[in-house]
């Protein structure tokens, strides 16, 4: 075996990053790398499975069998992916139970807009269409983020989100279509998940903290403000398309950057949720603490027979 | 917690006959049997798999990447074993 | 023979919608992340099967209602599930009962179904078997390692079984819809089924080191339409949106 010093290391590491070759579990990686990769992954994990919350509210209340079904297979989706990110995150030797427990003290965040409620049928329109159209924004560079297993990671999920946007998507459009009420009831989602939705890619650049040195180590690959630009810009044209008006007086488009402007987020709001202080967010956390607790018994049951079963085989 | 957490396995998958089995990602489980369903379960909901390995994490020994100028560099010299190494007349066709 | 072959579907059709419904409860809030997306698997394949069988008691009755009409506007004695899958979840061994004696009943029982003289059913019953057997492994399992688990786990399972076996023999339940079809090689005589039943019930609850309760008290009535308590509150929630905004798409 080869001796390295941690200047030769470390300098391998950024040649790598330089070139755009994966970092790969094994490989050597400096410690502040392992820990922002923990930290945003293991975040991205926690939002995947308590995602799951909001609209699982709607499951045992959705209007027909095909929605019932549409639902119940995206809400599992989110659960297979926190299972591809939690799985990527314990290549890094992290542990996932552990990471869980963090989420469930509060140490480790999870995305806020889980934490505002889901009030009506078409709240499952809105988050669908905004929430995980948002979310596939952010992902969709991640595919090329600089770790292997994140990486591929992102790719199976960016590959399985594409539905879940579009079944939100249809399932405004179905309202517009509608009655009176149903439309009133489609607009009013939008009403409420839109600026949380804005929120979602995070502080406006001038106050994040992690912003830069992510994109050195090409773990993230843009700023909060572009992914946010992006998704106006993207998102305006589709709620004008089926006759949805973006809850914003001050938005227009700007010929002249090629972009929307748009009024001012309210980063009260926004900090005051990621504290602990939104609707829901004691919620959520009772919930998740909740089916861990209830889980532990079954757990250690499998546990308890395998090793019987180990046992009996072995004599 | 009290108790131990479940194992983590490693999930390999067999896409189409005649493809090998690739690694996809991991799962938790308490024992071998739970593994293959759980691993069915979560990697294969659209139809990604016809067949599932399972093997336990702690089981593998992988190679280090440091030694990996002594493990694979040595191969990358021998170009012999490469039949494009050797020049046959045009006429003969394919060989 | 039409009202009887749409009571017939609709009775195997309730069946896997109610604990479809039932199931789909657990989703985000199962044991461990692996086992929560297992049962919505297995909750997603109960309500294709609804799904089918409900379109074809639609087309069967042929009264202009959909499958959805069917699965949402009915009235509580219109449908027709046993009262075992329409009991609430509990805690998990309670679930996991619920599904594994359903489990063991459906499995010859679609097996006996696919050979039915009515084609469309036959066609549902060969798909569904599949699933079912994926059901039956999983939820048969999962008795075994609870059972010879932990003290808290079997007892939690031996609990479970003393409130849920009483339902068992409903699964059984024949009336004059089932001989009326069975003359015509349509449905199946499901007294032929038990031996199958008990036979793969006494092989999971050996190796799980269980017994069934001493008690042979049995109860039904969910065949012909009258339930629990429980299942009331289950429409209310499954129905509210049909119910509360009628003639709508969405
Ligand atoms: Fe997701
Ligand atoms: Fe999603």
């Amino acid at each position: 075996m080869k001796e390295h010093n941690l200047a030769d290391l470390e300098a391998a590491f950024n040649e790598k990053l330089k070139q755009d070759i994966r970092i790969e579990p094994k490989d050597w990686m400096p410690d502040a790398y392992r820990k922002t990769l923990i930290r945003q992954i293991s975040q991205h994990a926690h939002s995947e499975i308590v995602g799951m919350l909001p609209e699982g509210n709607w499951i045992t209340r959705a209007p027909n069998l095909r929605r019932k079904a549409v639902l119940l297979a995206k809400v599992q989706d989110e659960a297979g992916h926190g299972q591809y990110l939690y799985s990527a995150m314990e290549t890094l030797g992290a542990s996932r139970e552990e990471s869980i427990d963090d989420m469930h003290t509060g140490k480790a965040k999870y995305s806020s807009i889980f934490n505002y409620p889901t009030l009506t049928w078409a709240d499952m329109g809105a988050v669908g269409w905004l929430v995980d159209g948002a979310a596939i924004m952010n992902q969709v560079p991640l595919c090329r983020t600089s770790y292997g297993p994140y990486a591929r990671a992102m790719v199976r999920i960016c590959k399985e989100e594409s539905f879940h946007q579009r079944q939100g998507y249809e399932i405004m459009c179905t309202l517009m279509k509608g009655s009176e009420e149903q439309k009133a009831m489609a607009q009013d989602a939008l009403n409420r998940f839109w600026w949380p939705a804005l929120m979602m890619f995070g502080p406006s650049d001038a106050d994040s903290t992690h912003t830069q040195q992510s994109i050195d180590w090409k773990i993230k690959r843009h700023t909060n403000d572009e992914l946010r630009q992006m998704f106006v810009d993207a998102t305006v044209p589709q709620a004008e398309l089926i006759g949805l008006t973006i809850p914003d007086k001050d938005l227009k488009w700007n010929e002249e950057r090629g972009h929307y402007d748009f009024g001012e987020i309210n980063w009260d709001e926004f900090w005051q949720v990621v504290s602990g202080n939104g609707p829901c967010n004691a919620e959520r956390i009772a919930t998740r603490l909740k089916a861990k607790e209830d889980g532990m018994w079954v757990r250690e049951a499998a546990m308890a027979h395998a090793e019987k079963k180990k046992a009996k085989k072995a004599s | 917690m009290a108790g131990k957490d479940w194992p983590l396995w490693e999930v390999f998958i067999r896409s189409k006959v005649g493809l090998n089995h690739k690694h996809v990602g991991s799962i938790h489980a308490a024992d071998a049997e739970m593994a293959v369903e759980n691993a069915r379960d979560v990697y294969t909901r659209r139809s990604e798999g016809i067949s599932i390995w399972v093997v336990e994490s702690s089981q593998i020994f992988a190679s280090d990447p440091a030694d990996s100028d002594a493990l694979f560099e040595p191969a990358n010299t021998k170009i012999y074993r490469h039949p494009t190494f050797y020049e046959v007349p045009d006429g003969v066709g394919h060989m | 023979m039409k009202n009887s072959l749409f009571t017939y579907t609709l009775r195997i059709a309730d069946d896997s919608l109610i604990l479809g419904q039932r199931l789909s409860e657990w989703c985000g809030h199962g044991p461990i992340i692996e086992e929560d997306i297992a049962l919505t698997n297995i909750a997603l394949d109960l309500i294709g099967q609804a799904t089918s069988l409900l379109e074809y008691a639609a087309q069967v009755e042929g009264k202009g209602r959909n499958a959805d009409d069917l699965a949402f506007l009915r009235f509580e004695n219109q449908y027709f599930n046993t009262q075992l899958v329409e009991q609430k979840n509990g805690d998990f061994a309670v679930t996991m009962v619920r599904q594994w004696i359903f489990d063991t009943f459906r499995l010859p029982f679609y097996e006996a179904l696919q050979h039915s003289a009515d084609k469309q059913l036959a066609a549902i019953a060969e798909k569904s078997l599949k699933e079912t057997k994926y059901h039956w492994k999983h939820s048969s399992e999962w008795i075994i390692r609870m059972g010879d688990g932990t003290e808290e786990s079997a007892k939690r399972v031996n609990d479970a079984l003393q409130l849920l076996w009483k339902f068992s023999d409903e699964l059984f339940f024949m009336d004059d819809v089932d001989r009326e079809l069975m003359s015509q090689g349509i449905a199946i005589d499901l007294e032929s089924l038990r031996p199958a039943f008990n036979e793969r019930i006494q092989f999971v609850l050996q190796q799980a080191t269980l017994q069934l309760p001493d008690s042979k008290w049995k109860l039904n009535g969910g065949r012909v339409g009258r339930h629990t308590e429980h299942f009331g509150h289950l429409l209310a929630e499954m129905q509210y949106m049909q119910r509360a905004y009628p003639n709508m798409e969405w």
